[in-house]
């Protein structure tokens, strides 16, 4: 349990996408009254749902490579300490230079400092959800760099200064006529007869990234994978702007969540099959990049790995919520929750969303951090069942909840309502004379009742009958039923 | 051998092999949907088998669970497992509260240092059934003999689908009531919402998913929507009865205790 490893430093706050300025059940109240996003989120999440569903369904192993994905990142975060030291040294034997970020701050700090280093005032970046997580754009413009999103999704959401809702299609919140307007709005080299059609507005990002990619002389990844055996790191994407990142700058920086790392090139064999057909329901990835330190006279000459932490040794530190690190970011737990998809992304406050971000950012932040996030599910389980690395998100819910409710507990005189009610219902429920007096006090419903059901009940029960009726408890509970026709409780009658 | 011969020799050999069931009521049948338990005990005797029903029972502590407070589960928990550790089958009207027993009751007991406690709970929830699993599993019958001349929709509850697997049974034993219209639920796996407190901490959202999954209930033109929980019918139910929708939710071990008799 973390109370063991309580010195073991959370994210801070201050820096970056990992903190919701606003409880959940408040953001997401604004997010259902916006039909064009309800209608946006649900036709697009029930598109990637089918795909998924059919190109999982070819594989006769999909099981066996579910657990084989399991077993691995288990394995690799058990040794984290061992694999990430040996890919420093592969990294470094090839060329490379490796550097450790305690927090988000300090990896702004080393990237700002490369990119000096390297005279360039703008760069152009390769999607990464971590560098969203970190606030590195945010640094980078604070000294003087435009950071310039070549991913298409990712474009649309820094044009529409916008943040992304969801971890793999980080504008699934816009449709295409919105799209159209952030471009005519926002990009200088545009068309102005530009149309909604998808082609067209494609077209119209290539031709304005295209300048980018062929000035830009620092380009700055993430990295889905990286190899501690032979010091690889690899990149998946689908348009193709993240190989020209990848190759045409003379400074290639990859920014990392420590969590990234596996043991050895066989192990890509598992992932590289789990993650398309998890992610965009592809048989297989359109683009995945592979590089190895530095290649003289071709690509980067210049290769950094930042290797950041920022709250995932905490993460680690609780073991009940450890597996939750094992996340490969393919996003099939969103497209099949139904919260994320009535409230979309932004309601979670996090650059991760859905089911995962309300395990992973209290994880990395702290529980009492992002205290509303671990009661955002029904815990409905869907999200257990796609997960490509079977991790038990239902069950690190109820644990985070456990969490939150023990460490308020401690770190607080006076206990909340809602605590003061658990421990009476406990009570009551823990002896049947108690519990059964309550069931005859409960029976006072009744006068609540007209025609069968309750339509109004006094908080903290109110939300419940804002929509929908409550039962009016009924004449006789089953225990007095019982009682009456076996003759007293605990009683059984014969077989007849 | 045709089926009603099969269902017959399946129904003497229940009833030669009669079990003696211990009914896990759970705490939300017994105080406002009693129907539910007294329809599986009227079920389970006229399949020729003994229920009885320990009064030590109380809850099987999910609530607490679910909504953070371990420590104030664990003497729900305790009490559970004392009350039907001497038991050999129990049967839980509820998938949710199956799955609770079966997948919370030991890692709660563990999680706060009882290990002791933890082995035994998972010894009683290795004897604890959710309905639809007792009656095809242990009790090997998928024709009840019912009668509920009713069009039925049948909801999956996502405890029932997802936690304790209990795949098509429910739907088996649907199949074979006879008189019944079972006509197929739009997105059935889909959560209806409910998800225990969620449905009051998180309400907007709750009635969101509700929205959702009544409107799917009243495409089918079913006068009944069932499911194996309570719960999940409790909402359910209370969306449809506050638009006045004209659909009832019943419990499956209603329509499966129903017979000729009854209508």
């Amino acid at each position: 349990m973390s109370s063991a490893f309580g010195k073991i430093p959370a994210a801070p706050p201050g820096v970056g996408h990992l903190r919701a300025a606003e409880p959940f059940p408040a953001a997401a109240r604004r997010a259902l009254t916006d039909a064009q996003l309800r209608r946006n989120l649900g036709k697009a999440t029930a598109t990637i749902r089918a795909k998924r569903a059919t190109v999982v369904a070819e594989l006769p192993d999909w099981e066996e490579l579910r657990e084989a994905g399991r077993a691995i990142k288990a394995r690799t975060l058990a040794h984290l300490d061992r694999y990430l030291c040996q890919l420093e040294s592969e990294f470094t034997a090839r060329g490379g230079t490796v550097h450790w970020a305690r927090d988000a701050a300090e990896a702004n700090r080393i990237v700002t400092g490369l990119v000096t280093a390297a005279g360039a005032d703008e760069v152009v970046k390769v999607k990464s959800i971590l560098t969203d997580e970190i606030g590195l754009n945010d640094a980078l413009a604070a000294a003087g760099i435009s950071a310039v999103e070549t991913d298409l999704a990712e474009l649309i959401v820094q044009l529409g200064h916008d943040r992304p809702s969801h971890i793999l299609v980080p504008a699934i919140h816009r449709n295409r006529a919105e799209i159209r307007k952030i471009f005519l709005r926002e990009m200088g080299d545009v068309d102005p007869g530009l149309t909604d059609d998808p082609p067209a507005l494609a077209e119209a990002a290539r031709l304005h990234l295209r300048r980018k990619f062929l000035s830009a002389k620092v380009g700055i990844s993430g990295a889905n994978f990286a190899v501690a055996q032979t010091g690889t790191l690899c990149v998946v994407e689908s348009e193709g702007n993240g190989r020209m990142c990848l190759t045409l700058p003379e400074t290639l920086i990859t920014v990392m969540g420590i969590e990234k790392v596996v043991p050895a090139w066989d192990d890509l064999g598992v992932f590289l099959q789990l993650l398309p057909r998890s992610a965009t329901g592809e048989r297989m990835n359109p683009y995945t990049s592979m590089w190895t330190g530095v290649t003289p006279g071709d690509g980067p000459q210049q290769v950094h790995l930042v290797l950041v932490d920022n709250g995932r040794t905490a993460a680690l530190a609780d073991e009940a919520g450890r597996p939750a690190l094992a996340c490969i970011r393919c996003s099939a737990c969103m497209n099949v929750c139904p919260v994320y998809e009535r409230v979309g992304g932004h309601a979670y406050g996090s650059v991760y969303p859905g089911p995962i971000g309300a395990v992973l950012s209290p994880l990395l932040t702290g529980v009492q951090e992002n205290a509303s996030l671990p009661y955002a599910s029904s815990l409905c389980g869907a999200c257990y069942d796609v997960c490509p690395v079977k991790i038990d998100i239902p069950s690190i819910l109820v644990h985070l909840r456990a969490r939150h409710v023990e460490e308020a507990r401690d770190g607080s005189r006076l206990p909340d309502p809602e605590a003061v009610a658990m421990a009476a219902a406990a009570y009551v429920m823990a002896s049947p004379a108690r519990y059964a007096a309550a069931q005859r006090g409960g029976r006072l419903g009744r006068l609540l009742g007209r025609q069968g059901a309750i339509r109004r009940l006094p908080p903290p029960l109110a939300g419940w009958t804002s929509a929908r009726d409550a039962p009016v408890p009924p004449g006789q509970t089953f225990r007095q039923w019982w009682q009456r026709e076996h003759k007293g409780p605990g009683a059984g009658r014969g077989v007849r | 051998m045709p089926e009603a011969i099969l269902a017959t020799a399946r129904r003497v050999l229940g009833m030669v092999g009669a079990v003696r069931i211990a009914l896990f009521v759970t705490c939300l049948a017994d105080t406002l949907f009693p129907q539910a338990g007294r329809a599986t005990v009227e079920l389970l005797e006229r399949l020729g088998h003994e229920v009885e029903f320990p009064a030590g029972q109380t809850c099987c502590g999910q609530m607490h669970v679910n909504t953070g407070y371990q420590r104030q589960a664990l003497p729900l928990i305790r009490r559970y497992v004392e009350t039907f550790a001497r038991c050999d089958v129990i049967v839980v009207p509820s998938g949710s509260c199956t799955g609770s027993i079966r997948h919370q009751h030991a890692m709660v007991a563990r999680r706060l240092g009882d290990e002791r406690l933890a082995r035994r709970a998972q010894e009683v929830a290795a004897k604890t059934y959710e309905l639809s699993e007792l009656l095809t599993d242990v009790l090997g019958t998928e024709d009840v003999g019912a009668f509920y001349p009713h069009r039925v929709t049948y909801h999956p509850t996502c405890h029932s689908l997802r936690m304790i697997r209990v795949g098509d049974r429910p739907l088996r034993l649907l199949r074979n009531v006879a008189g019944i219209d079972l006509v197929e639920l739009p997105a059935a796996d889909t959560c209806c919402g409910f998800g225990g407190t969620f449905a009051v901490k998180n309400a907007d959202v709750s009635t969101a998913m509700l929205a959702d999954k009544m409107r799917n209930v009243l495409a089918t033109g079913a006068e009944v929507c069932t499911a194996g929980d309570s719960s999940c019918l409790m909402h359910i139910g209370g969306g449809l009865s506050r638009l006045r929708a004209g659909t009832r939710t019943v419990h499956l071990a209603e329509i499966l205790a129903a017979t000729r008799e009854h209508s």
